[in-house]
């Protein structure tokens, strides 16, 4: 049985940042493997350690620079992982779902996995489809925002919570093959050991073209453009105290006793 | 150039976002100089459609299909309808189930999809929409250029629309083309338990820049103090730091206490949909740019560390050390 994960590299911004152009300054960022994906990678890795016959591999579209991502996934147990990238997608700059899904499709499609993880949503886009609009290209069926998941193999089906608002889950069969996208504390995610570390230099890690994958160019072309990217007016009024800790914590105390939230 | 909006329902409720959607997609079709029609599928759909008829709406179709919400049956009623009105734009909400379903029929009806969307502007042949990005911390606005498209949009975002209309109501009927893959079985409610946080007049909320388990104390302590009770985002729960009774958010609890302190919470948007009806907010972050101050009344910018243990002395109070 092989287990496909969507694995993203995603870029969280710094409490001091600037934008150049159509995104926010590359001096302003860090990198780190999205929150989803680490949990995805743990579900999957899971089931790896449950039966011996699982495969698990993990797909990614970014730069050179996201082996680091991956080789952390890879120390956590992954067996091998595939990178999508080429000039072409690095002068494309923003990729939109349907082109992520497109070239995520083309690797699953040569993989063949029995079922695919994937986050909810990348925490920095947060666009919240990829996993979805994937699921439909392969023609699996899917699941988003599961929080819960048990698989019976002799019957190919996975039995799952999709965690709804408000404190309800909803308790669904799905057949695989089938996508599920991962909702955050689902399991425990664990931390790469220094074993895992120098297993995973050792593991392959395979950089496939947009031509590798069988598709062209014409998949980056896209309706959707960003047009621009800027830092939102504060809606607040907040009144911000400020000054040592004593000072503004002696000013949040005095609005408490004010509120009469407390009275001594 | 319609826009065609699909409705929302949970558990024999229309939910709240399905009147935002009216609101949203009203706008919409004024945008285009056109119709805006409703699509609601499965459970009591003529109830349903007698509350959904709300002022702005042209019609509203019904497929009578299945009890609770399927992607199977939705999708397929979505191309259904969707081929036979061509509508400019199809609307869902970006909750759960939209994000369940949106992806995969924008898939299908082969136009390009927008989610999250917080505002829009109706343009020349495409629309330009906005969302947020890197945790709510920028904006950013893409063009579409298409003549059909789909987006999600926030909910909480828009008003509900809540005057009556006089919409038309139409049964429409769908083969759903065989058996669907997925089979909900039904509902289990979670986070109960002796505490309930909607309750609380007084919350101290903790986020991930409590960095550890073992620095809990020092809120507990402050929480103590203060006779307030605590609450959380949701990676403390997710981290069983704290019962899930204790989440405030999306997925968690709404609350309305007279004071919310939100202390290392970035504020992002899942955990504002459950807090944002706290009369006096109360922020402490070391980030100035941190979105929790959009909502916040009061903001520290400060380390936690610090502000928390000189807080709990103002009181008189011993803060652990941590
Ligand atoms: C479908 C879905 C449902 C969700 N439901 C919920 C929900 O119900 N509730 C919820 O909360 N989230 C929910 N989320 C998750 C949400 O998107 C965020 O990931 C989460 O709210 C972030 O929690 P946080 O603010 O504690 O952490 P972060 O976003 O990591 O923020 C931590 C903050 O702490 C600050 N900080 C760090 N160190 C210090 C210090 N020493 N002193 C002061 N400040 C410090 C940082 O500046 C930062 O702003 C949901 C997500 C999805 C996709
Ligand atoms: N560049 C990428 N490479 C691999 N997986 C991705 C990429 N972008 C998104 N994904 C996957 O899709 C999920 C949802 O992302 P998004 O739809 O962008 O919010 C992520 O959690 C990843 O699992």
């Amino acid at each position: 049985m092989k287990v496909l994960v969507t694995v993203k590299e995603v870029a969280e911004v710094d409490d001091e940042f600037q934008i150049s152009g159509l995104d926010v300054d590359d001096g302003s960022l860090e990198y780190d493997l999205n929150e989803w994906d680490d949990y995805a990678v743990e579900e999957a890795v899971q089931l790896s350690e449950a039966d011996d016959d699982v495969e698990v591999v993990t797909v990614t579209i970014g730069p050179e620079r996201a082996e680091e991502t991956i080789r952390m996934a890879l120390a956590k147990g992954a067996d091998r992982a595939v990178r999508v990238w080429d000039d072409n997608l690095a002068d494309a700059g923003f990729l939109d779902v349907d082109t992520k899904a497109a070239l995520l499709a083309a690797v699953a499609e040569a993989e063949a996995p029995d079922i695919v993880f994937s986050g909810v949503q990348a925490g920095d886009d947060a666009n919240g489809a990829t996993g979805v609009a994937l699921a439909e290209r392969l023609g699996f069926e899917w699941a988003a925002v599961v929080n819960d998941f048990e698989l019976d193999r002799d019957a190919d089906v996975a039995s799952v919570r999709r965690e709804l608002e408000g404190g309800v889950e909803e308790l669904t069969d799905v057949e695989l093959p089938a996508v599920f996208t991962i909702q955050t504390g689902i399991n425990e995610p664990r931390y790469a050991s220094l074993r895992g570390i120098r297993q995973a230099q050792r593991k392959e890690l395979e950089v496939r073209t947009i031509d590798d994958v069988g598709l062209d160019e014409s998949v980056l072309e896209s309706p959707v453009d960003r047009t621009d990217m800027y830092e939102p007016a504060s809606e607040g009024d907040a009144t911000y105290w400020e000054g040592s800790p004593e000072e503004t914590a002696g000013e949040l105390a005095a609005f408490l006793r004010d509120e009469g939230v407390v009275s001594s | 150039m319609s826009v065609l909006a699909v409705a929302e329902h949970r558990r024999g409720e229309v939910r709240d976002v399905s009147y935002e959607l009216v609101t949203a997609g009203r706008r919409l079709a004024d945008g285009l100089g056109g119709e805006l029609n409703l699509l609601v599928v499965g459970g009591d759909v003529d109830g349903f459609a007698e509350d959904l008829n709300r002022d702005g709406v042209d019609t509203v179709y019904t497929v009578d299909d299945g009890e609770e919400f399927n992607h199977g049956i939705h999708a397929a009623a979505i191309e259904r309808l969707h081929a036979d009105l061509e509508p400019t734009a199809l609307v869902a909400p970006n909750s759960v189930d939209g994000l369940d379903y949106a992806p995969a029929v924008a898939q299908r009806l082969d136009v390009p999809l927008v989610t999250d969307v917080i505002d829009f502007e109706v343009d020349g042949g495409g629309i330009e929409v906005t969302r947020e990005q890197y945790g709510g911390k920028v904006e950013t606005t893409y063009q579409v250029d298409a003549d059909q498209y789909a987006v999600t949009v926030r909910p909480a975002e828009w008003p509900q629309a809540e005057d009556r209309g006089d919409a038309a109501v139409e049964p429409i009927d769908v083969d759903v083309g065989g058996e669907s893959g997925t089979t909900v079985n039904g509902f289990e409610e979670v986070g109960g338990g002796d505490v309930d946080i909607t309750e609380a007049d007084v919350l101290v909320s903790i986020g991930r820049g409590i960095e550890e388990a073992e620095n809990l104390p020092l809120v507990e302590e402050l929480a103590d103090t203060l006779g307030a009770t605590l609450s959380s985002s949701r990676p403390i729960v997710d981290n069983e730091w704290l019962p899930k009774n204790r989440q405030v958010g999306q997925s968690g609890k709404v609350v309305t206490p007279d004071v919310y302190i939100a202390i290392g919470i970035s504020g992002a948007v899942q955990h504002v949909a459950g807090m944002k009806g706290a009369d006096t907010i109360v922020a402490i972050n070391t980030d100035p740019n941190a979105p929790i101050y959009d909502i916040a009344d009061y903001g520290i910018v400060d380390d936690l560390f610090d502000v928390v243990p000189a807080l709990i002395e103002e009181f008189g109070g011993d803060p652990p050390e941590v």
